[in-house]
């Protein structure tokens, strides 16, 4: 296969890939709910209810597609788009095999980080153009909520980095042949799950849309398929930080030969994605001030305890990678 | 801090667990519960506990009489509105009400009417099966509501303990009364 | 003013006042029961308790009795002291020792005071294991329910009954835990101010049994202020709803007029409003005299061609309708065709009340009447005429009590105290009547004739200007009023004799040359008869016309038969507004259905010239509108007061035409009110039932009605808190669901109960003096004449429509002495006819204490008209050959309890 076609076929791959798995995710994550919960989740709509994904995206793009006249139309517009791009770009430098990757940036988790910050803009402007209180004060939870885990979220990766000596994914994959990154960095691998949830608001850090208190934050007034694409933004986004924690901490693609590296890659993001919903089904939202004292008292501290402890062995040792 | 960690990750552990325990949804009414009742031996829906709070009752007394006594607490309580009465009282000064309406199609079954009613008269029940076609169907009368027993307190009789004089029972012949007293006795 | 220290705080209060009051009006919550807010304290329900401490070091303080403990400078109180509370909390456990499980099955439930006593002072479990005592309950009328189990005896009822409106049947019976309030044996109160035991009662031993028979909880009625039609006195009433029927009027306070208590004419006389005799829709005469019920769009149509085509329009309007829907009929038929509709009599009363209103003759309201230290009646029988005002002059005579407490120190709320102190003392009252009056008791009673009663004013007033008088009564009276710092002089139109109000105007006139504080009070015979007498002072047309349109007014009340079929007979085509069928609106070729009071908005005039408004408090079924509205729409088809379109509208158009009546635009707030942006809400915030009431008929339920003429909704919308006193539709405050809650929204405890509610008094700007007026009494004093004799039960129209009151009306009767009587030739058994044969016959009656040559008639609907036709001289009278007497000929007066 010539590689023009190869690249093509690797981005709509991903494209068409992500995009089914997080429609399908809607119907998983709440089948996933309903049997930790005792309950049975939907099973309506075909087999096991898997129908539901389908029909969930059919009710999207037939429902109403409404801009409140009050609300700022050209942003209220844009900020949906842009979460799903800033994701999709996300994914551009996931290695999903070897040699199986759109491209394989030398800066690939620099360029994750940036991606993933760029999503706070959707979620600010979405709250801002729609003029509405509710929809402003989750804006503003979400935009102070994911300033402030950033931070850590790239601090946390900066001792995989330097144990791996690399930014690209790639390198930083084959560098976890002996060990996986999760267990030489324990400390790193929590921080950045913690932030990793809180980023892609997830509950239980899902405040700047906490539907007791703010009707629905940030997407109050959005109906119809701009709706639809926060939400897509939002499962895109849990298996993008999913891919980067496989990649980053439990070594990508690497497995035993006899199943493909493809899927061993799947199988981690399948598992973590479980420990997502886990989350979800388990553990209660937490007071917006206990969420923001969590990253900045104890979530960065031990950040930089664990850049410092790392940096210095790596030091101390000599390491190379 | 580490202790609320803990407490988080028995949590995920706890619900984990819950991986392995069937669902306690009843699929009805497409399939039986498991502890479903039964009905000549076909099972038929799902067991409901006595305090079940379906399709509302007015009940009568140990004395067959209707309990009512047109109180009005029960569509005071009605955050629904959906209950309407009128007191009247029959030749022996006994409280009852002239007509007792509840809209079903309103009512959202919060069992607050059962709760406030102070003789026992109003009581939820543990049928739920009561959908119309036509909605006007759903508003029962007092000929609908009405049951000839007392319901889930088959000994209460409100009437034994109030003050009230009624037919076959006068003043003083209540639960803990004193004979009434001869007022014109300055006796101490 | 002194200084009081409450839990921490500290406040300015009134020294004249008890610690509770004081507390209640700073609006702490401290239960009481015995303490009446015009009864004074008497300090036997004990639970009014608070701490007082001695200084800022007392740390223990001592639990004290509020309501019998005086405001001192410098006090420091505690009411939510745990001493304090605890004390309050097994005291209301002892009251309640006896108190039955009844409160579902009791009137008073959801108003209870005793309910929200309890609930305040924190008791919820009984501990008290041993038997409760029980009492039988009486018999006491078709008004008031007796439940005598329920008491605590807080002694409230017999305070008011005996004390405050001197009434002698009911009161305290037994001992110890045996403490009975009732009648020695079953009977109807006697009593014209009972009704008033439903509110005073703090638990349910008294109750409304109008209510009970269509009984619906305080929270379920719809009410709105309205304004007592039941006599000239305007006194200010809560009516109230449920599924479209008044349920009951409860007292609605105002300062000025009525203040806390009501006369059960008006509180048990609204149910006329549910009559089966409501007109219910527009209906048309055809032909064979046969009614149609037509649509209100054909019955206009039909009118305006038979107005446009008509040579000659009358209307006669009704002292009993509203100022707005006189007004309009004014302007319908031009001021030339208006009459007000009065009789001849009324009609000359009162335009002399009018000239009274608009001279410097004071006026007073019935709360200035009760400041009266000297009160002449003269020809009034103000219990069955104006009955509230009776209680007022009751409590005038009072002022000798309590002048003499002033002296000894006492404060005025030690009621007890102030009794026993004054023993009989009492301010003088004199009441110059022609048969035994009520007041009797409390005054010196006078029996004359009419005719005599006008000469004895002459010589009343002669004797204040100086010529001494041989009559030792006249001179007592004079001395009386001259020696008082605010005499009073009662009269009005209940002996239909203007020569009495003309002695009444003179002795007035001369008396205030001594002493600007004269007051002159004329009770009418309706509640707007003075709106009806301003608008025109021709009472009735002399010629029939095309067209004769009859504003809500029975004309055979007040046109003798033989008049009245007369001019009836002259008129082509009778157009009857009116809300009750009677012999007008039988004989009418065209009928337009109005709303009562109870569905309509409206302005009284009341006798001391007071405009009030009254608000209705629901809408009217069908076609049925206020008479206002009906004469409005006809004005608009006749093209006039075009652009007038609501309530507000019409009576801007009064004030702009009468100068006079301006003052009415203010006696309420308007349409475009507003309290916090909001509407003032009708129902209550716990109204039921809104889904179901309607839902046998369809599950679809209506819009709640609009209502664009008020500032009022015809729903739970809007706010009742913050609004104005007299404008609330109900009374209640968080934990006060009983009418004691009114000391929430009072200025001071009775003081005023906020802005708009008082009503504002027209004819004010009255600088021009009264000269004495032409007197001609006299006439044959030898003949016989005829008094009406007003029952309170009975004599009104309206109320006489209801059904408990009407049970306790008279049957015609005349009244007389023996000599009389043998001067007719007639002896008891026997029967007299009225005027000549026309008027029904007159059962006789002796009673010797009736002035010689009068014979008492009641007024009833069927002898009323004839009652103020000319009334003395030979031959009015005479025997009923052919009368047989009634079975129950012992209960011919039913009402005339005193007897």
């Amino acid at each position: 296969m010539p590689d023009e076609v190869f690249i093509y076929v690797i981005v709509f791959g991903t494209l068409l890939g992500t995009l089914t798995f997080a429609a399908v995710l809607v119907w998983f994550e709440r089948r996933l709910l309903g049997l930790w919960q005792d309950r049975l989740g939907p099973n309506r709509v075909g087999p096991f209810g898997i129908g539901l994904a389908l029909a969930d995206i059919l009710k999207l793009l037939t429902k109403e597609d409404w801009i409140p006249p009050f609300a700022d139309r050209i942003v209220f517009i844009f900020a949906p788009t842009a979460v799903l791009i800033a994701m999709f770009m996300g994914f551009t430098v996931i290695p999903w095999a070897p040699g199986v990757q759109i491209v394989d940036l030398n800066i690939g988790l620099l360029f994750f980080l940036g991606m993933t910050s760029l999503a706070v803009y959707s979620v600010l402007l979405g709250g801002l153009a729609s003029h509405n209180k509710y929809s402003l004060l989750g804006a503003l939870r979400a935009g102070a909520q994911m300033v402030s885990y950033e931070v850590f979220m790239g601090l946390s990766l900066m001792g995989v980095v330097m144990l791996a000596g690399s930014f690209s994914l790639v390198d930083i994959v084959n560098a976890q042949q002996d060990l996986w990154f999760v267990v030489s960095q324990p400390l790193g691998f929590f921080v950045f799950l913690i932030a990793g949830i809180a980023e892609s608001h997830r509950l239980p850090f899902d405040l700047p849309e906490a539907e007791h208190e703010l009707v629905a934050g940030f997407h109050t007034e959005y109906s119809g398929m701009k709706f639809g694409m926060f939400m897509l933004g939002e499962y895109l986004g849990v298996i993008l930080i999913s891919s980067i924690m496989a990649t980053v901490f439990f070594g990508g693609w690497l497995g035993p030969d006899f199943l493909p590296p493809f899927f061993w890659l799947a199988i981690k993001i399948f598992t973590l994605i479980c420990f997502f919903v886990l989350l979800r089904a388990a553990i209660p939202r937490p007071r917006f001030d206990q969420l923001m004292s969590l990253g900045w008292k104890i979530m960065l501290p031990l950040t930089l305890a664990n850049l410092l402890v790392t940096g210095g062995i790596v030091l101390l040792t000599g390491y190379q990678p | 801090m580490i202790g609320a960690l803990i407490s988080q990750i028995r949590t995920l552990w706890t619900v984990l667990q819950h991986t392995f325990t069937p669902a306690d949804t009843v699929e009805y009414p497409a399939k039986p519960g498991w502890f479903g009742v039964t009905k000549n031996s076909t099972k038929v829906g799902p067991y409901l506990a006595p305090r079940y709070r379906g399709r509302i009752v007015l009940t009568r007394d140990p004395d067959g009489v209707e309990r009512c006594v047109a109180c009005n607490l029960c569509a005071v309580v009605c955050p629904a509105d959906c209950i309407a009465l009128q007191k009247t009282e029959d030749e022996n000064g006994r409280w009852y009400p002239e007509f007792f309406r509840i809209n079903f199609s309103r009512c959202i079954m919060c069992g607050f009417c059962e709760e406030a009613c102070p003789t026992y008269s109003i009581q939820l029940t543990p049928d739920f099966e009561m959908c119309e076609y036509d909605r006007q169907n759903l508003v029962y009368e007092k000929d609908n509501l009405l049951i000839d027993g007392p319901g889930k307190y088959p000994d209460y009789s409100f009437y034994r303990i109030s003050g009230m004089a009624i037919g076959g029972k006068g003043k003083g012949e209540a639960e803990n009364e004193a004979p009434p007293a001869d007022v014109r006795s300055l006796l101490p | 003013m002194a200084k009081i220290t409450v839990d921490g705080r500290t406040f300015e209060v009134d020294d004249s006042d008890n610690l509770l009051e004081a507390l209640l009006g700073l609006g702490e919550d401290l239960p009481y029961f015995c303490w009446h807010p015009e009864m004074g304290s008497l300090g036997s329900c004990r639970q009014c308790a608070v701490v007082q401490y001695m200084d800022e070091n007392d740390e223990r303080g001592r639990v004290v009795m509020s309501c019998m403990t005086p405001v001192t400078d410098g006090a420091i109180l505690s009411v939510q002291g745990e001493k304090a509370s605890d004390f309050r909390e097994s005291n209301i456990e002892n009251l309640m020792l006896n108190h039955p499980h009844d409160c579902p099955v009791c009137e008073e439930g959801g108003e209870c005071h005793l309910q929200d006593m309890t609930v305040m002072s924190g008791h919820k479990d009984r501990q008290y294991k041993y038997q409760k005592t029980t009492f039988n309950n009486q018999d006491l009328g078709p008004f008031i329910g007796h439940e005598m189990n329920r008491c605590i005896t807080c002694y409230r009822c017999v305070r008011f009954y005996g004390d405050y409106s001197g009434g002698d049947d009911l009161a305290a019976f037994g001992s110890r835990g045996r403490v009975f309030f009732g009648r020695t044996e079953d009977g109807v109160l006697e009593n014209e101010f009972a009704g008033n035991l439903v509110e005073v009662c703090p638990t349910g031993v008294f109750t409304d049994k109008t209510l009970s028979a269509h009984y619906t909880r305080k929270w379920d009625l719809q009410s709105a202020p309205a304004v007592c039609t039941g006599c000239s006195l305007g006194c200010n009433i809560t009516v109230s709803e449920r599924y479209g029927e008044v349920r009951r009027v409860h007292n609605r306070y105002n300062s000025e007029v009525n203040g806390y208590f009501l006369c059960d004419r008006g509180r048990f006389g609204a149910g006329y409003v549910n009559s089966d005799d409501r007109i219910p829709y527009c209906g048309i005469r055809d032909a064979n005299g046969v009614y149609e019920a037509t649509s209100a769009e054909d019955i206009l149509s039909h009118l305006k061609t038979l107005l446009s085509d008509a040579k000659s329009v009358v209307g006669i309007g009704s002292p009993r309708s509203s100022l707005e829907a006189n007004f309009a009929l004014q302007t319908l038929v031009g001021e030339d065709n208006f009459y007000s509709g009065l009789s001849a009599v009324e009609a000359e009363i009162a335009s002399l009340q009018l000239q009274v209103l608009n001279s410097d003759l004071k006026t007073p309201s019935l709360a200035e009447v009760e400041d009266c230290d000297a009160v002449l009646i003269l020809g009034e029988d103000t219990t069955n005429h104006a009955p509230r005002l009776a209680l007022s002059i009751r409590q005038a005579v009072r002022n000798e009590a309590k002048d003499l407490a002033k002296e000894a120190r006492i404060p005025l709320w030690q009621d007890a105290a102030v009794r026993k102190l004054a023993q009989d003392a009492k301010s003088p009252l004199f009441v110059l009547t022609s048969s035994a009056d009520r007041l009797d008791g409390i005054g010196t009673g006078i029996r004359l004739s009419s005719e005599d009663i006008a000469l004895a004013g002459i010589n009343i007033a002669n004797g204040i200007d100086g010529t001494a008088e041989d009559d030792a009564d006249i001179q007592s009276i004079v001395e009386a009023l001259t020696n008082a710092s605010k005499p009073l002089i009662v009269t009005g139109s209940s002996s239909a004799c203007p020569e009495i109000v003309k002695a009444a105007v003179n002795i007035a006139t001369a008396l205030s040359k001594r002493n600007a504080e004269t007051g002159l009070l004329i009770c009418t015979d309706e509640a707007n008869t003075l709106a009806a007498a301003r608008l025109s002072e021709k009472p009735f047309p002399t010629t029939g016309a095309d067209v004769a349109i009859v504003l809500e007014n029975d004309l055979s009340l007040r046109v003798a038969g033989a008049t009245l079929d007369d001019w009836l007979a002259q008129v082509t085509s009778l157009v009857v507004i009116d809300s009750l069928d009677n012999s007008i609106s039988s004989r009418s070729s065209l009928v337009l259905p109005a709303a009562t009071f109870a569905e309509a908005e409206g302005t009284y005039i009341n006798n001391e010239g007071r405009a009030q408004r009254s608000f209705g408090a629901f809408k009217p079924k069908g076609d049925i509108a206020p008479a206002w509205d009906w004469l409005l729409r006809i004005c608009h088809d006749q093209n006039l007061l075009t652009g007038v379109e609501q309530f507000d509208d019409l009576l801007g158009s009064i004030a702009s035409a009468n100068e006079d009546l301006a003052g009415a635009v203010d006696a309420a707030p308007n349409a475009a009110f507003r309290v916090h942006g909001q509407k003032i809400s009708r129902m209550t915030h716990r109204s039921s039932g809104r889904t179901a009431i309607v839902a046998d008929v369809s599950l679809h339920e209506p819009k709640q009605p609009e209502d664009n003429n008020s500032a009022l909704t015809y729903s739970m919308e809007g706010t009742n808190q913050d609004s104005p006193g007299g404008m609330k539709a109900y009374t209640w405050s968080p934990g006060w669901n009983s009418n004691q809650s009114i000391s929430k929204y009072q200025n001071e405890i009775s003081g005023s109960a906020g802005e708009g509610t008082r009503g504002v008094k027209l004819f004010v700007d009255s600088s021009s003096q009264l000269a004495a007026l032409e007197t001609s009494p006299g006439g044959n004093s030898s003949a016989v004449s005829v008094v009406p004799n007003w029952h309170i039960f009975g004599s009104d129209e309206l109320t006489n429509r209801c059904e408990a009151i009407h049970s306790l009306a008279p049957s015609p009767y005349a009244l007389l002495n023996s000599a009389t009587a043998s001067k007719l030739g007639v002896k008891a058994g026997d029967a007299l006819k009225l005027a000549a044969g026309e008027a029904p016959s007159l059962a006789v009656m002796l009673d010797d204490s009736i002035a010689e040559g009068c014979v008492i008639c009641p007024v009833l609907e069927e002898t009323r008209a004839y009652l103020h036709l000319p009334t003395a001289g030979d031959g009015l009278l005479v025997k009923d050959e052919s009368w047989t007497p009634p079975a129950d000929a012992e209960n011919i007066i039913s009402s005339d309890r005193s007897s």
